[in-house]
């Protein structure tokens, strides 16, 4: 292929041979490409700036209606009663929690499954167990969702049998499940950047894998495992369907996960469902919910990208 | 011997270290296993609800209010072309900006800004990016609750996945490529249209490919956008009887997809519904499944066949 | 090829030496690749030996066989035998464990490789990985190695420091004295100064002529001058063989072999 592309590049230069003149047109027609690729590269920035200011002028509108201190007050999320109470903590301690659950699965096994492969699995195991867990996190979410309400909520309320059919338990459990290979192939992949020389030094000195894992390899990927967990949050709060479909759509100011509760994704896709006028006060609050949301992960993101970029940079 | 009696304890140190890494030889299998356990758990309880009600029929009728000839036809029609309008309109454009940003961009501030900027989009929840579509698409724009608007609402998403795949196609192509191409006198971009595009393109197809199948599964920004779930049509055809032959009425129509119309079914109570969600189910995990397996085996044979 | 050139202690008056080691038939595969062809030598104790040859001619790999380092990667075999001694035990043998040899056969590799860690963390690793935790037992130690090592005087007022700090020379340093810190029987040299500059070799090759009291040293250089300077005898390796084992001065100086000859006169390699 290479060969008959060179070629073919060969023919076009040989077609405008005969003088060494600098080409205007070719220059211009360069410069006219490269500005439909600057451009296409800009709408990228053009579509967080869009997404900015759709969240900021709806919650703007909103806000001119509640305060932010009761926003962030009160106890209560009801803006769809007669009496209406906008405290988005209820929201929030439901995205708490089922996150909370969701990191406490994913990151222990997606570390130690990242540990395993990275540094004890044989080539063979590896070659089978990456492309099973990268198909494993292809998987959509609302399969997730239905397995959690329709598996794991069942299987669940035979160990808790007062657990309701709606539970940020079950919701939290499936959402770390569904994040294990998030986190494992980041981790992994921050381990194997760590160059064989660090490992051999370690294993010269009669240290075991476990111990050259532990000791050298995980301090010497600090900041790429980080960012890893720091992405893991930030996925795990922005899940939608799965709390939508198994946590419930019920604002619940609880901490207790055997309870349900709606976290802010769930009361966006609730209030999506139903018929909410274009510019009415309940229309605004899932922006100012959306607000909310954006702002959490945005921190966490910048956070996690800049821990990333660090560890490309020391390999 | 003070040096045997040492020999003896550093193999007790030993004998305890190796007692340690067998432990966690052990724990690291088991949490693999976890992982293919619950996949298995998964697929199997979708097979044995999903799998009888799989048949001819469920891929030809429509959604009804009766759970036993309900089916799943404007579910997938609606999928492929949303699909149709989200390749579209993502592929060019993610190609573009991934040239831009690895072959032409300048190292400054603004370069800068637009790498973290894409970084930070691939991290965004996917239900911002349909509050987004419902405020602009569906309002500013007026294109209400369309496949048109589902469609770019799709495309915005898996956009920093198509960059990112580019990027790093061309990323590894070797600057030595590059060269031989400047020194026939090639310009800038006939080095890109001949050279590295072509020599990327497996790449690029992966993470289409891989973006693809992550938007067929994207149920919540559609929800936002309030798509209807229940469609029991089809959108006009695309190809008409008459000149000019070709219509593009369907990016108007209101539609279902197929996560919407699983998601229909699994909020219903009754038990018939969720079987009915399940084959559904089944259904959008081997699409998506076939898709990932897709990629996953073109990098594979992309790793063996080329080496620079 | 010379049969059997395992030089003879009594044979030399001028080193009165016991063997650390002795290496029999010694054959290592890499997969299918028959990489080292049935090598016969002896390592002196506490002396310096040093292996030269081209690129490529497997004196890297005879070195990593003294520390089982190869049992790391797949498909990797050895054959034959590495007696070491007083033990008088084949550490090529799969009874024997790995780590055990490594933590008695210490290692400097070609390039400096300090962890990730402060000063004092890294030279303490050894330590720390032999289950000694007693504070006061580790600054002892880690002082004795630095001091070894000839790094005390330059990093004592800054043991907390990140390893990466320091220059290319002093992180050589420290690889040694992370490797002596915990007292091997035999330390393990592969081209410790090929990434070095010329100031910093020369104070790593003082530093091998220093260490010689203490400890068996087995090094690997590209460079002849280097293996003339700092050690005691000299093998010269060819396509995985051993052509020649003596005392460096006579491999230098009137070698037995017109193979090695030639290497050592520069008409070859």
């Amino acid at each position: 292929m290479y060969s008959k592309n060179i070629k073919s590049t060969c023919e076009k230069r040989s077609r405008s041979t005969g003088n060494l003149r600098y080409s205007y047109k070719r220059h211009l027609r360069e410069k006219f490409i490269e500005l439909l690729l600057l451009l296409a590269a800009f709408f990228s920035v053009l579509i967080t700036f869009s997404i900015v200011f759709m969240l900021i002028k709806e919650s703007i509108t909103f806000f001119q209606h509640v305060s932010i201190w009761e926003f962030l007050t009160d106890r209560q999320w009801t803006p769809l009663f007669d009496d209406a109470h906008y405290g988005i903590l209820p929201l929030v301690s439901g995205t708490v929690v089922s996150s909370a659950i969701a990191l406490l699965v994913a990151l222990p096994l997606g570390t130690t499954i990242a540990i395993y492969l990275s540094e004890f699995a044989s080539y063979t195991v590896r070659e089978i167990a990456k492309p099973f867990l990268e198909l494993l996190g292809g998987i959509p979410t609302i399969v997730y969702g239905y397995f959690a309400l329709l598996f794991v909520t069942p299987l669940l309320q035979i160990i808790i049998p007062d657990l309701p059919g709606f539970s940020l338990l079950s919701a939290g459990l499936v959402m770390g499940i569904m994040i294990i290979p998030y986190v494992s192939s980041m981790t992994e992949d921050a381990m194997r950047s760590v160059p064989m020389h660090l490992r051999e030094g370690s294993y010269a000195m009669g240290a075991t894998r476990f111990q050259t894992a532990i000791k050298v390899v995980m301090p010497a990927a600090f900041s790429g495992i980080a960012a890893a967990y720091i992405l893991a949050i930030s996925r795990a709060v922005g899940e939608t369907m799965v709390v939508a479909i198994a946590a419930g759509m019920q604002p619940n100011l609880t901490w207790n996960p055997t309870e349900q509760a709606a976290t802010i994704t769930a009361y966006i896709v609730q209030v999506s469902l139903g018929d909410l006028p274009h510019g009415s006060i309940g229309y605004q609050t899932i922006f100012a919910a959306g607000l909310t949301l954006l702002l959490i992960t945005l921190i966490f993101n910048i956070l996690g990208h800049l821990l990333r970029k660090r560890y490309r940079e020391t390999y | 011997m003070s040096d045997e009696k040492k020999l003896e304890e550093l193999r007790l140190v030993i004998a305890r270290h190796k007692f340690w890494d067998l432990i966690f030889l052990i724990s690291g299998m088991l949490a693999l296993m976890i992982a293919i356990l619950t996949f298995i758990a998964l697929f199997t309880q979708m097979l044995i609800d999903g799998a009888p009600r799989l048949s001819w029929d469920f891929f030809t009728s429509f959604p009804s209010r009766r759970p036993e000839s309900a089916g799943i036809l404007s579910a997938w029609v609606g999928t492929t072309l949303v699909m149709l309008v989200t390749a579209i309109s993502a592929i060019p454009l993610g190609i573009a900006a991934g040239i831009y940003l690895e072959e032409y961009a300048p190292k400054n501030l603004f370069t800068e800004l637009i790498e973290i900027n894409v970084a930070n989009l691939a991290g965004v929840p996917s239900i911002i990016y349909g509050l987004l579509a419902l405020g602009l698409f569906v309002y500013q724009l007026g294109l209400g609750q369309s496949i048109l608007a589902a469609g770019l609402t799709l495309a915005l998403l898996i956009l920093p996945i198509v960059i990112v795949a580019t990027r790093e196609a061309i990323r590894s192509i070797p600057i030595a490529i590059r060269e031989g191409s400047y020194a026939l006198g090639a310009t800038k971009w006939e080095t890109v249209a001949d050279h590295l595009l072509p020599y990327s393109a497996p790449g690029i197809l992966t993470g289409i490919i891989i973006g693809l199948a992550r938007a067929i599964g994207e149920t919540a920004p559609i929800i936002t956008i309030g798509a209807l779930t229940f469609i029991a049509f089809l959108p006009p055809s695309p190809i008409k009887s008459e000149f000019p032959f070709v219509s593009f009425e369907w990016l108007t129509a209101p539609f279902t997809v197929m996560p919407i119309q699983m998601f229909n079914w699994v909020s219903r109570p009754e038990e018939e519904f969720q079987f009915n969600a399940a084959a559904a189910g089944l259904v959008l995990v081997v699409m998506t499944l076939a898709m990932n397996a897709l990629a996953i085996y073109l990098r594979y044979r992309m790793r063996k066949k080329i080496k620079w | 090829m010379v049969k059997n050139n395992l030089v003879e202690p009594e044979a030399n008056s001028l080193f009165p030496t016991q063997y650390k080691s002795i290496v029999k038939n010694l054959n290592f595969y890499y997969g299918d690749f028959n990489a080292l062809r049935n090598i016969d030598m002896v390592l002196h104790e506490k002396q310096v030996t040093a292996l030269i040859g081209p690129s490529g001619c497997g004196k890297s790999t005879f070195l990593r066989c003294f520390n089982r380092m190869h049992d790391l990667y797949p498909g990797n075999r050895y054959e034959g035998e590495i007696i070491l001694y007083p033990d008088n035990e084949n550490i090529l043998s799969s009874h024997v464990d790995p780590i055990e040899v490594r933590m008695r056969i210490s290692m400097v590799f070609q390039k400096p490789n300090p962890f990730p860690k402060s000063i004092y963390e890294n030279v303490a690793y050894g330590l720390k990985v032999r289950g000694i935790k007693q504070r006061a037992m580790l600054d002892e130690k880690v002082e004795d190695a630095l001091r070894n090592a000839a790094l005390w005087d330059e990093v004592k007022d800054r043991l907390n420091d990140l390893a990466f700090n320091l220059s290319g020379g002093q992180q050589q340093r420290l690889c040694i004295a992370r490797a002596l810190a915990t007292d091997p029987e035999i330390l393990l040299f592969d081209e410790p100064t090929s990434a070095l500059d010329p100031i910093a070799t020369a104070s790593i090759e003082e530093l091998i002529a220093d260490l010689k009291n203490k400890v068996t040293i087995l090094i690997v250089t590209h460079n002849m001058q280097q293996a003339a300077r700092v050690s005691d005898y000299t093998a010269y390796m060819y396509l995985g063989q051993l052509i020649e084992f003596d005392t460096t001065d006579t491999i230098f100086i009137k070698p037995k072999n017109k193979q090695t000859e030639d290497y050592i006169t520069g008409r070859f390699g």
